[in-house]
This record gives structure tokens, C-alpha cells and sequence, in this order.
């Protein structure tokens, strides 16, 4: 589908991926004002540390072609990285953890599914509400404080590497795989494009356009399971507030990356473009030391700047 | 075909119309929840206790108003909250500056306005979903708010400026005369006046709206302004309230004002609600939270009860909407 509407348009930069041309001038601007930007190490960093976002945005990929959101995944990832800790401590078992987080996480992706599909509630809505229950909830469970002692087979998870690669990269490449391959070719891929732009020849085909969107919110949220896990081996901890926000970061990637939120159609790789574009730019403004509430303020500037653009696009 | 007959048919005449029914069922939860809990605490009913659910209900009315005209017209402000604490800071750094209260109310009403016609022009001019605009623009503030104070905390503001927040009239607390002149103010513009007619009629039907003559771009600048400066005034109750100002003040206030608009009746779907149901709202969210803390119930809660709150809300709205037609 996208190849055809590309091809209709006359103007021959807008053949070039607005994304790929952000992710150019970013790097660009910071080879250029930060020092040490172009370096191997800094740039590895750059790759480890997009790998949460990685897992995060490709999810909320799926969910914003469905003409949804979900709003909670950062308060959920701070929620799942409480669980694997807390039960990694307890148990000495790095899997247990991962299970206790993947649970959750699609727990709170089904909930939400539910909430959208079946009580028909506007999605920003009803994942704000179980953002505040996700939120909530982290407190609860650690009282408000770090869990902290977690064992090393959780942290060397983010330390380690394999082939010489680090493993939190090789996680996030299999991810992008996984969702490549269920998006383009699979027909459970078909379906989501059909969710969000002709729902009614969905239920036309006997399919249950219902148990679709619930399928998609709960990936999300299984999502969020085992970015928690990286979380946690990440802090060495788990913190009742690591994640939140983290979901804004992951719809600016996927904003910036060209996925519409009206249309219903989605880029995979423009998404992983736009979670380095939101790395960089991260990194980059670190490296020139501005505050991270600075970088903040910037990945919401770029939102804005990408959907003006998406909306430019779409009435020209 | 049945629903075509359905809609055909019209709905059968009764005394009170529909909003009036939706508004008694809420005061009637209002009045079921001050009796349990004056049986579940001793402490509940005292006058002190009282005054202080109104005035906690208050702040979130005040946010809470200027939101609910925005979800009038089938939109939402998520950076309510956030606004708050920018237009908070702002304007305890302009009296801590020049020792004028009345310079820094200016400041944080202004900021607070300013932010909103930001929204505002997103929202119109670049056509921007307003709840994906407004949660850019939550994440901006919190980037500027955060930035600007650099971990500092504000306090200390002279006693004539802590009397809004904290001072008393005729025994009252300040801010309820305050949340009374502005549930007037909101009521008589939302009911009695064309643009607030206006503004229903295009949450209603935005296409007929503006096929009918209405200024749908600068009704909504409006609305999103209004709910901005709304946000500026809580900051200034806030700040003499607080008597200081931290950068992650406005954390916890954007929930709780969707929730209290939401509660109050007004649908998310716009043309439907009012601002004296939004009061309700915000008094029936206060009183279960204060609930929660007359019975000791950890603070760590409010944020779950919170979302289960805004959830049910929504779900019970659309449930007796779909009843009605």
C-alpha cells in the first residue's frame, strides 16, 4: 500500500522518508557541536540504550494503526520491572522474574484491549485510567521505595554479549524480526492493517474485529513484560517511577517515523528510525550537557514538528 | 432496520430532561458517600473536615472547569496539570522578584493562557488530535518546568498572598467563594450565552456547526485559552496555598481533573455535560479520596482508585447514553 501512495506523488523528496532525513540531520548536528558523538563507544551506548524504546515502539506501532494508543505502557513497564524484581529476589530465579513481568504486563495489554474493544471506551482514555492504576499499583507493591539486591542473572542480562554483540541489542533485532515478520507476512499482519482502515470488511470476512484489537493491546503490553526485565537489569533495581513516560518517548518514535494516526497505515522501520532519532537526539543533548528535562521538552517539540508534517502530507 | 425505527420514534416527554435526571443520580452518590462515611469515621462530619473536602475540591474544580468546556467540544487538554506547575513556578520566581503578589498573579495567569492558545493552535491551525497536542505539550512544560527550577523549591510568598490559598471570610476558606464565583461564571457562559451555546453545538456536530455560521477555529482557540488560564488560576491557589513551588507539583492533577469532569457527566464525546455536574465531580472524587484518608487508607491508593474512577466514569456515561436512545 505504501509503495503505491509513494509513487503517486510528484514531488521526488517526498520519495525520501521524512524520518531518514531527521535521523541524517541529527547525527549530523551532533558529529558537528557534540564531541565525542561519532565514537564507537558512544555510538554502541546510543544502540543499547534505544533497545527498552525498541520494544516499547514497536508495540504502540501496532496499536496507533488500529487508531488507538496506549497511553499506560510506560507506568506498565515501571510495573513489570517492580515485578521482576520482586520476584527475582525472592525466588533467585531470573526466568520466574521474566514470567512474573510478561503476566502483568499482558494482564494490564488485555485489560486494555477490553476496555477498548468490548466497553468501546476512546482509547487515550481508557489507558490514561490504567496508566493511573499501573502507577498505583508500583506503589503499592514497593512502598514507594527501590527494590534493590536483585540477583546477577538479571543484571548480566544487559551487561552480557553474544557474538560480540550486546545481548540487549540481539533482543531487540529478534523483536524487530518477530514483528516484521507477524506485520508483512502473516495474515494476522492483514488483519491489523484492516483494523484501522476498514474495520467493517473485517466483520464482512467473519472475523471478530474485537478479539483482534484485544490480541493487539495485549502484544503491547507483553512488550512492556519484557522491556521491564531490561529495565530492571538495566537500574540493577527496580523503581517505582523508572519507566513512566516513557510511552511518549515510544509514540514519538513511532510519530516521528511516519505511521499516521488516522489512516491506518503503519512503517515498521520508519518506527526503528525514529526510536534512533529519538536516541540521538537524547544523547546528543546530553553530550552537550543539557539537563535530561531539556531532552524532555525536545522529544516533545519533535512530535509536534512530525505530526504537523503528517498532517501537512496528508492534505496535499 | 431497527435502528433506524428506534431513532425514529421520539424519545418520550418527561418532567425533568435527561441532565437533570444524570445530575440527581450524582448528588444522590454524593449524599450515599457522605453517609458511609460519617458512620465509617467519627472525624468525617466535623466542620473542620468539611471545609476542607470543599476546599480540596475547589482546586480540582478549578482546573476541572476550564477542561470540561474543552471535552464540550469533543476534545481533552491533557497538560492541565503540567501547565499548573510551569505557570506555579513562573509566578512564585515574579513575587519572590519584585515582591508584587499582584504581578505574580498576572504571571501565572498569563503563562497559564498563554499555554492553552498554544494548544489551542495546534489543535486548529495544524490540526493536530487535541489529546496527542496537549500530551506533546504535557511533556514539553514538564522538560521546561524542570529545567527552570533545577531541583530548587520556592518558598516563602508575603501573608497577604498566602490569604487567597489559605485565608478565611465570614469562617468560610477563600477558595470556596472563589469556586463559587467561578461555578457562576462557568454556568451562566456555558448555558446563557451564545458562545457557550456555540461551543456545545460543535462538540454536537462540528460539521453542521461551522455549516451554520459558527467560528468553529475561534471558538476553539477560546476553549482551549479559557482551560489554560483556568490551569494559571489553580497555579496562583496552589502557590499560596502550598506557600512554596516545586517543579513536579502538577503531577498529580491532571487524573484528577479528567476524572472530575467525567464523573460530572460531561460525555468525552462532546455537546454533553455542564459545569455545575463538573463540580459534582470533582466533590464526589474528593470525598472518596479524603474517605481514603479519614480511614487511614495508604496515600499510595489514590492513583489506582483514581484510574479505576475515570474508567467507570466513562463506562457507566456511555452505558446509560446508549440506554437512552
Amino acid at each position: 500500500m505504501r509503495e503505491v501512495a509513494v509513487a503517486s506523488e510528484p514531488n521526488p523528496l517526498q520519495r525520501i522518508p521524512g524520518v531518514a532525513m531527521v535521523l541524517v540531520l541529527l547525527i549530523a548536528l551532533f558529529s558537528v557541536i557534540a564531541p565525542g558523538f561519532l565514537s564507537v563507544a558512544n555510538l554502541s551506548n546510543v544502540l543499547v540504550q534505544s533497545t527498552i524504546l525498541t520494544m516499547l515502539a514497536l508495540p504502540m506501532t501496532l496499536i496507533i494503526m488500529t487508531e488507538g494508543l496506549d497511553l499506560s505502557m510506560g507506568a506498565v513497564l515501571t510495573l513489570t520491572s517492580l515485578c521482576v524484581a520482586i520476584v527475582s529476589l525472592a525466588t533467585k530465579s531470573m526466568l520466574l522474574g521474566l514470567g512474573a513481568g510478561l503476566l502483568v504486563g499482558t494482564a494490564f495489554g488485555v485489560a486494555n484491549g477490553w476496555l477498548v474493544a468490548i466497553l468501546g471506551i476512546p482509547p487515550f482514555v481508557a489507558t490514561l485510567g490504567t496508566l493511573g492504576m499501573a502507577q498505583g499499583l508500583s506503589l503499592i507493591v514497593s512502598d514507594g521505595q527501590s527494590v534493590v539486591g536483585i540477583p546477577h542473572s538479571v543484571r548480566d542480562i544487559y551487561s552480557a554479549t553474544l557474538l560480540g554483540i550486546p545481548v540487549p541489542i540481539v533482543m531487540a533485532l529478534v523483536t524487530y524480526a518477530a514483528f516484521h515478520g507477524l506485520l508483512y507476512h502473516t495474515r494476522f499482519g492483514t488483519y491489523i492493517f484492516a483494523l484501522g482502515g476498514n474495520r467493517e470488511a473485517l466483520r464482512y470476512a467473519g472475523l471478530s474485529p474485537n478479539r483482534l484489537l484485544i490480541a493487539v493491546y495485549a502484544i503491547g503490553g507483553a512488550m512492556a513484560g519484557i522491556a521491564g526485565l531490561l529495565m530492571t537489569a538495566r537500574m540493577n533495581s527496580g523503581h517505582p517511577t523508572a519507566g513512566l513516560g516513557l510511552e511518549f518517548d515510544a509514540i514519538a518514535a513511532v510519530a516521528v517515523g511516519g505511521t499516521s494516526f488516522e489512516r491506518g497505515n503503519g512503517w515498521l522501520l520508519g518506527t526503528l528510525l525514529g526510536v534512533l532519532s529519538v536516541g540521538v537526539l537524547r544523547n546528543g543533548l546530553n553530550l552537550i550537557s543539557l539537563p535530561s528535562s531539556v531532552q524532555v521538552a525536545s522529544v516533545g517539540v519533535l512530535v509536534i514538528v512530525a505530526l504537523f508534517l503528517d498532517g501537512l502530507r496528508s492534505r496535499t | 432496520m431497527t435502528d433506524i425505527t428506534k431513532g425514529a420514534i421520539a424519545p418520550p416527554r418527561s418532567f425533568l430532561s435527561q441532565d437533570a435526571v444524570q445530575l440527581f443520580y450524582r448528588l444522590l452518590a454524593a449524599f450515599l458517600i457522605c453517609a458511609v462515611l460519617a458512620v465509617l469515621s467519627d472525624s468525617f462530619l466535623s466542620l473542620g473536615n468539611i471545609l476542607n473536602v470543599l476546599r480540596q475540591a475547589s482546586l480540582t474544580f478549578f482546573i476541572a472547569s476550564g477542561l470540561t468546556l474543552v471535552v464540550l467540544t469533543a476534545g481533552l487538554d491533557l497538560s492541565v496539570g503540567a501547565n499548573v506547575a510551569l505557570s506555579a513556578c513562573l509566578a512564585g520566581t515574579v513575587i519572590h522578584k519584585t515582591g508584587s503578589p499582584a504581578l505574580g498573579i498576572l504571571t501565572g495567569l498569563a503563562c497559564g493562557g498563554i499555554v492553552g492558545l498554544l494548544n489551542g493552535v495546534m489543535v486548529t491551525a495544524l490540526r493536530i488530535p487535541s489529546f496527542i497536542a496537549t500530551y506533546g505539550m504535557l511533556w514539553v512544560l514538564n522538560g521546561l518546568t524542570y529545567w527552570y527550577m533545577a531541583g530548587e523549591t520556592l518558598h516563602g510568598f508575603p501573608a497577604g498572598f498566602r490569604q487567597i490559598g489559605s485565608g478565611y471570610l465570614f469562617g468560610l476558606p477563600i477558595p470556596i467563594y472563589l469556586l463559587l464565583v467561578f461555578l457562576g461564571i462557568g454556568t451562566f457562559f456555558a448555558q446563557r450565552t451564545v458562545w457557550g451555546q456555540e461551543i456545545y453545538a460543535i462538540g454536537a456536530n462540528p460539521v453542521a456547526a461551522r455549516l451554520s455560521g459558527i467560528p468553529v477555529a475561534r471558538r476553539l482557540l477560546l476553549v482551549y485559552a479559557v482551560s489554560g488560564t483556568m490551569a494559571g488560576l489553580a497555579s496562583i491557589i496552589f502557590l499560596s496555598r502550598l506557600n512554596s513551588a516545586e517543579a513536579d507539583i502538577g503531577e498529580s492533577l491532571t487524573l484528577p481533573a479528567i476524572a472530575a469532569v467525567l464523573i460530572g457527566g460531561t460525555s468525552l464525546f462532546g455537546g454533553v455535560g455542564t459545569v455545575f455536574g463538573t463540580f459534582i465531580g470533582a466533590l464526589i472524587l474528593t470525598l472518596v479520596l479524603n474517605g481514603m484518608n479519614l480511614l487511614a487508607v495508604s496515600a499510595n491508593w489514590q492513583p489506582l482508585v483514581t484510574g479505576v474512577i475515570v474508567i467507570l466514569a466513562v463506562w457507566l456515561d456511555m452505558k446509560t447514553r446508549r440506554r437512552a436512545q
